[in-house]
């Protein structure tokens, strides 16, 4: 481990991987800032750049990117009670109201503190971790890794779904019909091509990522009349005050983030879960444990309700490379976004990545660390300079989103089919996100389509046919209990609802 | 059975996974292959019939959520207007070249969104996609075709 870690701190502290973490962190605080762009939109429009670099600098900088749009996420729920990604809704609850009582600025520094001891602590807890699981999973066979992606598709299907759950199937079920678009990876059979060449070799992956995600949502803003760059104007106008943090405030802070960080941790290894709900547990837990007289704060300006989500939803972000790293399953949207870049350099993820490119796993695991000191960094003394240029209006920001969409696919392809079709998508896409459908489903489906199918293949032809390996195996088994637990959960949960009602 | 569009999406979306299933049942596959446990239409078959599935619960179950959707509020033209130009992009940007097409693109979009500080206006348009295109084909190394550049010797 030693080794890897020189390994991985050499490759990450070189001048490129150093600027890479800084340009990341700082495009996705900008981002993350913007109501209605997450770090998926981020991270996509980050593709065409990554095409000239090595797979451990692409990486980083991706990386980078999704640090940095869950803490500026934070700085528009602390200032303006508009959380720019969804993780960071539960900021809000404290972060805003601490906002106007006049400590804005000590509620900034709450929350940079927090997510930089948060995302620190888990980059710990996944040193230690994903080397151990990495061996682990070397015993994984083919049906644990099929009943792995039935399980992940579910998960992320309940959580993202708002409470749509068929709607999320849907849209998984969409994803993995597109992946199944081009060549057949045994028999090299061509299907759903209809006799176009274009689509021989399938449905890009950064083309589906561009419409899904960038150009549609870009087309989202324009239809829906939003202006995310409004709340970034108000930011640059908003008095800060003070950024110290007085003694008794830091005590209380010693508290919340270790078990805030352990909650965020093992909800962001969980395939599915991750930022959004880790964050709401731990405000719910920390709620839990305080002092009554600390509990009756919360809602009000609490620094316990303001530290714990900060310090859970960072603690996520790096919770979710796990099952990627390890596993080469996703377990977010996200993370796919980042699996998927990673196939297009030729590196599969997986249990064998920790041998195999010692310098990716390590290197990602040691740019944490310096991406959190540049994000402390950014957000203490910065905000208010970086909330400046934020406000860019709409009418540039939409042809500038559209614009490096369109570059992303082109200087993969040199082809106008791929334009067309990634248009076509985008507005199907922006239609269906008007009636809630998500999206994060889809491309976890399809990314996970090819591997998918391929272990289901690896697994039926090993059990002649027979769909007993789904049970054969107490590993394939308990996974598979797992997703019936969610789906049953989500069922009694939307019934109980109804019941209510 | 309150008819909304989700249930309408969900009723394409259901003759979609049709269509798909009748697809994957067509596709050829080899003749030693023909009764294998596993081959290249057995997992869209799967598909077709989960869409199939989940599509007809969404259609059948009662949907307490409803999605209202004010049409009235939303801005159609600048959106239909912008695809049109992304489009125009498309076709034109592999005969033109990328500088060329990219840089009006960007200069269209402005316009048909409704800024008119032209001076802005060009400086992110021409001269940015000129930065951008020096990044990337000059800097980071990516190859970008751009036929007019090169008729006219800028790019090699």
């Amino acid at each position: 481990m030693i080794e890897g870690i020189l390994i991985g701190l050499t490759t990450a502290l070189t001048f490129q991987n150093i600027l890479m973490v800084m340009v990341g962190c700082f495009f996705g605080t900008i981002i993350g800032m913007l109501p209605g762009l997450g770090p998926m939109t981020a991270i996509a429009l980050m593709i065409p750049i990554t095409y000239g670099f090595d797979p451990a600098t692409g990486l980083i900088l991706m990386a980078g990117v999704y640090y940095g749009a869950v803490f500026g996420g934070s700085t528009s729920s602390i200032l303006l009670n508009a959380p720019g990604v969804p993780g960071t809704v539960a900021t809000s609850f404290d972060g805003y109201p601490m906002a106007q009582q006049g400590k804005a600025g000590k509620a900034l520094a709450i929350a940079a503190w927090s997510s930089f001891a948060g995302g620190t602590l888990s980059a710990i807890y996944l040193l230690f971790m994903a080397p151990s699981l990495s061996k682990v999973s070397l015993s994984f066979r083919s049906p644990d890794y099929f009943a792995l992606m039935i399980l992940g598709l579910t998960a992320i299907a309940a959580f993202s779904s708002k409470g749509q759950f068929l709607k999320a199937m849907m849209m998984v079920v969409l994803g993995l019909m597109l992946a199944s678009v081009g060549q057949d990876s045994l028999s090299d059979i061509t299907r759903f091509t209809f006799d176009n060449m274009n689509l021989t070799d399938g449905i890009s992956f950064v083309l589906v990522v561009m419409a899904t995600f960038a150009m549609s949502e870009a087309l989202t803003i324009i239809l829906k009349r939003n202006d995310p760059t409004s709340a970034a104007k108000q930011v640059s106008l908003t008095e800060l005050g003070s950024i110290r943090i007085n003694k008794e405030e830091r005590t209380k802070m010693y508290k919340t983030i270790p078990r805030s960080s352990i909650i965020g941790f093992l909800i962001g290894v969980l395939p599915g879960a991750g930022a959004t709900i880790a964050s709401f547990l731990a405000y719910g837990m920390e709620r839990n444990v305080v002092s009554d007289e600390e509990k009756e704060k919360f809602g009000k300006g609490s620094v316990n309700g303001l530290s714990a989500p900060e310090t859970a939803n960072n603690a996520a972000c790096s919770g979710s490379f796990v099952p990627m790293l390890t596993l080469g399953i996703p377990g977010s949207g996200t993370t796919a976004v980042m699996l998927g870049a990673l196939l297009g350099f030729g590196v599969q993820p997986g249990p064998r990545l920790y041998m195999t490119n010692p310098e990716i796993f390590w290197s990602i695991i040691m740019s944490m660390y310096i991406g959190m000191v540049i994000l402390l960094i950014l957000n203490l003394p910065l905000i208010p300079y970086i909330a400046r240029i934020l406000a860019v209006p709409k009418n540039y920001l939409i042809p500038l989103i559209l614009f490096f969409s369109v570059t992303g696919i082109y200087v993969m392809s040199f082809n106008n089919f791929d334009i067309y079709l990634m248009i076509g998508i985008a507005v199907v896409a922006t239609f269906l996100r008007l009636y809630d459908f998500p999206m994060p489903p889809l491309i976890l489906a399809f990314v996970l389509g090819g591997l998918m199918e391929e272990n289901l293949r690896r697994s039926l032809l090993l059990s002649n046919g027979s769909w007993e390996f789904l049970w054969d195996r107490t590993l394939t088994a308990c996974i598979l209990a797992t997703t019936v637990i969610i789906v049953l959960w989500h069922i009694y949960k939307t019934f109980s609802k109804k019941i209510k009602i | 059975m309150n008819i909304n569009t989700t249930k309408i999406i969900s009723l394409l979306f259901f003759i979609f996974s049709s269509f798909y299933l009748y697809t994957a049942y067509q596709i050829q596959v080899f003749a030693f292959d023909e009764n294998a446990p596993f081959n290249a239409r057995t997992f869209p078959i799967y598909l077709g019939y989960a869409g199939l599935f989940f599509s007809g619960l969404k259609l059948i179950l009662p949907d307490p959520n409803t999605i209202k959707v004010d049409h009235k509020n939303l801005e159609y033209k600048k959106t239909g207007i912008l695809i049109l130009i992304a489009i125009i992009y498309g076709a034109t940007i592999l005969k033109v070249g990328y500088f060329l097409t990219t840089s009006l693109f960007l200069f269209a979009s402005y316009y048909f969104l409704g800024e008119r500080r032209w001076i802005l206006m060009f400086l992110l348009s021409f001269p940015f996609v000129a930065a951008f295109m020096y990044l990337l084909h000059g800097i980071l190394d990516i190859y970008l075709r751009d036929p007019f550049l090169q008729s006219i010797g800028v790019m090699g």
